[in-house]
């Protein structure tokens, strides 16, 4: 019976999703794959803010390397921390039983995490955490309401605060709109700097939740040419041989 | 020294042993198909397509997935970046299943328009229900390989309807997942299943369409029985007067079907092989979790109507069975479709206005019920996936009685234009 209550719950409980998302709205990522500047120094701010925490494991650092225009002697240099091989997957080297004690959650893997939320969503998460003092962590975020994550990047961004702006509905209630944010306290880089990291940051998973995808497109052109004329020919064969049917 | 067939050599020597050229005469160069097919006529041989790629692909991801809990959505994404051109591989497979229902689903209609299920092909349409159902187990199967959150918890929400039945419900569920809930055992058992078993059996009903639809012959657009019209042909004098041999004519005709079709299915596995969310769904790139119930669970495309027909119906007497019973009747009706249009007129184009309403209805509603079933409900859209699910069960209902009111023109005796 219990189980049968479970399946029923599912069946209604779509109903509800609409009310889960922080109803935030999410700012447009500017993805550009070509850039390797922007996807290596996306990859610089990974390796140093995010990897102790959110591996990468289905990504290796030679194809990585390969793809965003480093060599291995350079990736080996500047992005491998864990002494990991150049050969291996961007594994980090926290516990996940620990991770679990201190956040309340594992840290996910990010490897494909830009194809389940998107990009957009991630370019607004890394750039909405405001000072909250409900929260463990004393922050909070806009994108991701009650995240269990500490603003890693603060000393980058420095801290903000949220900007509410109040609404009256039909009966007199207010409710607080969460408008924007007020910097508090500057970090170590200006607000457009910060910006542009994070995009470089945002275009960095984008590549690495499908690393194929420049290629990818790239041959499909050709693929695409080439079945537009076999088509033309399949179809003048096709008219030659019913020349006869009337 | 020539055989029945006329043979010589190495061909004349297994023709003495094996019916290779009588096959081929059969089935190919002397199966007379009506002149006239047209647009509709490309899905059959499409669907055939799509199913030796689903083999190939399939054959190939078989041999660098592992089918664990543990480590099949690891080995996904191993396939999709470490393993030569597993990313084509892989995306040929998802693209394909969701390419599998696409030209079913037209290939259908075009029964439905030129009333090809009709006598003397009702085992034709029954063998292509059949094959409909195990091409769903099959992509049902199939979609909780990846172990994803919605491949897992679409799983989850699927099993747990066989619990709704009264009595053995519990249990039936249980045997189905073999564990209490969706785990390794499950996901081992679907994959022997998806890879072997309903397979198989999709061949063989494949074969059974097929070798049906050869003894009885083609309908067409005008459904014309050409068997019944004037004898003699260029080929053969006893054969239908407006019958072309299937090959060279409609291999080459379909062949530019074949061409067509690729250009859209390869500019969605290289430009768009999510296609938006609706063949690959965003969570499914987040890990199975049985911990987190995903806020909405949406089963891929193909299953929407279904889906929206089992959530429209309310529970009634303290059970939800009437939805699950619901749904399964929405698959069941369609068998009965031949005996249920009574009409004598095959084709949509001699049949009165009323059949093409009460068609459009049916079509609309399904399209309307295959929305709804993506969305989260909401009191109103329940309310319409309701109306629509009336639609969809009265189409089969408003069929045996549709002869009395309706006007249909004059059917020709011979297939007109070409």
């Amino acid at each position: 019976m219990k189980k049968i209550i479970i399946a029923l719950a599912f069946l209604i409980l779509p109903g509800l999703s609409l009310a889960a998302g922080g109803g935030y709205p999410l700012e447009k990522a500017p993805i550009d794959l070509h850039d390797k500047a922007s996807l290596q120094k996306g990859a610089k701010l990974y390796v140093n803010y995010c990897m102790g925490c959110h591996s990468l494991e289905y990504q290796r650092y030679n194809r990585l390397a390969r793809d965003i225009g480093l060599t291995d002697d350079q990736v080996k240099d500047n992005l491998i921390f864990t002494g990991a091989k150049v050969g291996e997957t961007m594994k980090n080297a926290m516990p996940k039983a620990d991770a679990k004690r201190w956040f309340g959650v594992t840290p996910p893997d990010l490897t494909v995490i830009s194809r389940s939320r998107g990009v957009d969503y991630l370019y607004t998460y890394l750039q909405t955490f405001y000072l909250d003092p409900t929260r463990p962590f004393g922050v909070n975020n806009a994108a991701f309401p009650n995240a269990g994550m500490p603003h890693v990047l603060w000393e980058l961004q420095g801290m903000q605060k949220a900007v509410y702006e109040s609404h009256k509905d039909h009966d007199g209630n207010e409710t607080k709109v969460l408008k924007g944010f007020e910097l508090v306290q500057p970090g170590s880089m200006s607000p457009p700097e910060f910006k542009e990291a994070m995009a470089d940051l945002t275009n960095f998973l984008a590549y690495v939740g499908e690393p194929i995808q420049l290629e990818r497109q790239w041959i499909g052109i050709w693929v695409l040419l080439f079945l537009a004329l076999l088509t033309v020919v399949f179809y003048l064969l096709k008219k030659e041989y019913w020349k006869d049917v009337h | 020294m020539a055989n029945t067939q006329g043979t010589t050599g190495l061909l004349g020597w297994i023709d003495e042993r094996f019916p290779l050229t009588k096959m081929m005469r059969e089935h190919l160069t002397e199966y007379y198909a009506p002149k006239n097919f047209n647009f509709w006529y490309f899905f059959g041989s499409l669907a055939l397509l799509v199913l030796v790629n689903q083999i190939l692909t399939g054959i190939w991801l078989t041999m660098s997935y592992k089918p664990s809990a543990a480590d099949a959505f690891a080995s996904v994404e191993y396939i999709m970046r470490d393993v030569d051109w597993g990313w084509l591989i892989r995306y040929m497979h998802s693209t394909g299943a969701s390419a599998f229902f696409v030209v079913v689903y037209l290939h259908m209609f075009r029964a439905l328009i030129y009333g090809s299920y009709k006598k003397p092909r009702e085992l034709i349409w029954i063998f292509g229900v059949l094959i409909f159902v195990a091409l769903m187990a099959e992509a049902f199967m199939g979609y909780l390989l990846p172990w994803g959150q919605m491949s897992y918890w679409g799983a989850q929400v699927i099993v747990n309807l066989f619990s709704a039945i009264p009595v053995i419900g519990p249990d039936l569920s249980v045997w189905i997942r073999g564990d209490f809930v969706v785990s390794d055992a499950t996901l081992n058992r679907f994959f022997s299943l998806h890879v072997i078993a309903v397979p198989l059996v999709l061949v063989g009903l494949v074969v059974a369409h097929i070798l049906a639809l050869h003894e009885v012959g083609s309908n067409n657009p005008d459904g014309v029985e050409i068997k019944k019209g004037p004898k003699g042909n260029r080929w053969d004098p006893k054969a239908p007067a407006d019958g072309i041999p299937f090959h060279p004519y409609y291999t080459v005709k379909d062949l530019v079907g074949v061409g067509v079709f690729l250009l859209f299915f390869s500019f969605v596995i290289f430009f768009a092989p999510e296609m938006g969310g609706y063949f690959l769904e965003h969570p499914n790139f987040d890990p199975a979790d049985p911990m987190k119930t995903p806020p909405h669970i949406a089963p891929v495309w193909y299953f929407t109507p279904f889906y929206a027909i089992l959530r429209a119906v309310p529970s009634f007497a303290g059970t939800q069975v009437w939805g699950v019973l619901a749904m399964g009747a929405a698959i069941v009706m369609l068998f009965f479709l031949p005996w249920l249009d009574r009409s004598p007129v095959k084709s949509i184009r001699y049949r009165g206005l009323l059949f093409k309403l009460v068609l459009a209805a049916f079509i609309v509603s399904f399209l309307i019920l295959g929305y709804l079933g993506a969305l989260p409900t909401t009191p109103a859209r329940t309310t319409l996936a309701q109306v629509c699910s009336v639609i969809y069960f009265a189409f089969f209902f408003v069929l045996p009685i549709l002869p009395w009111f309706e006007k249909t023109k004059p059917v020709p005796e011979r297939v007109t234009a070409k």
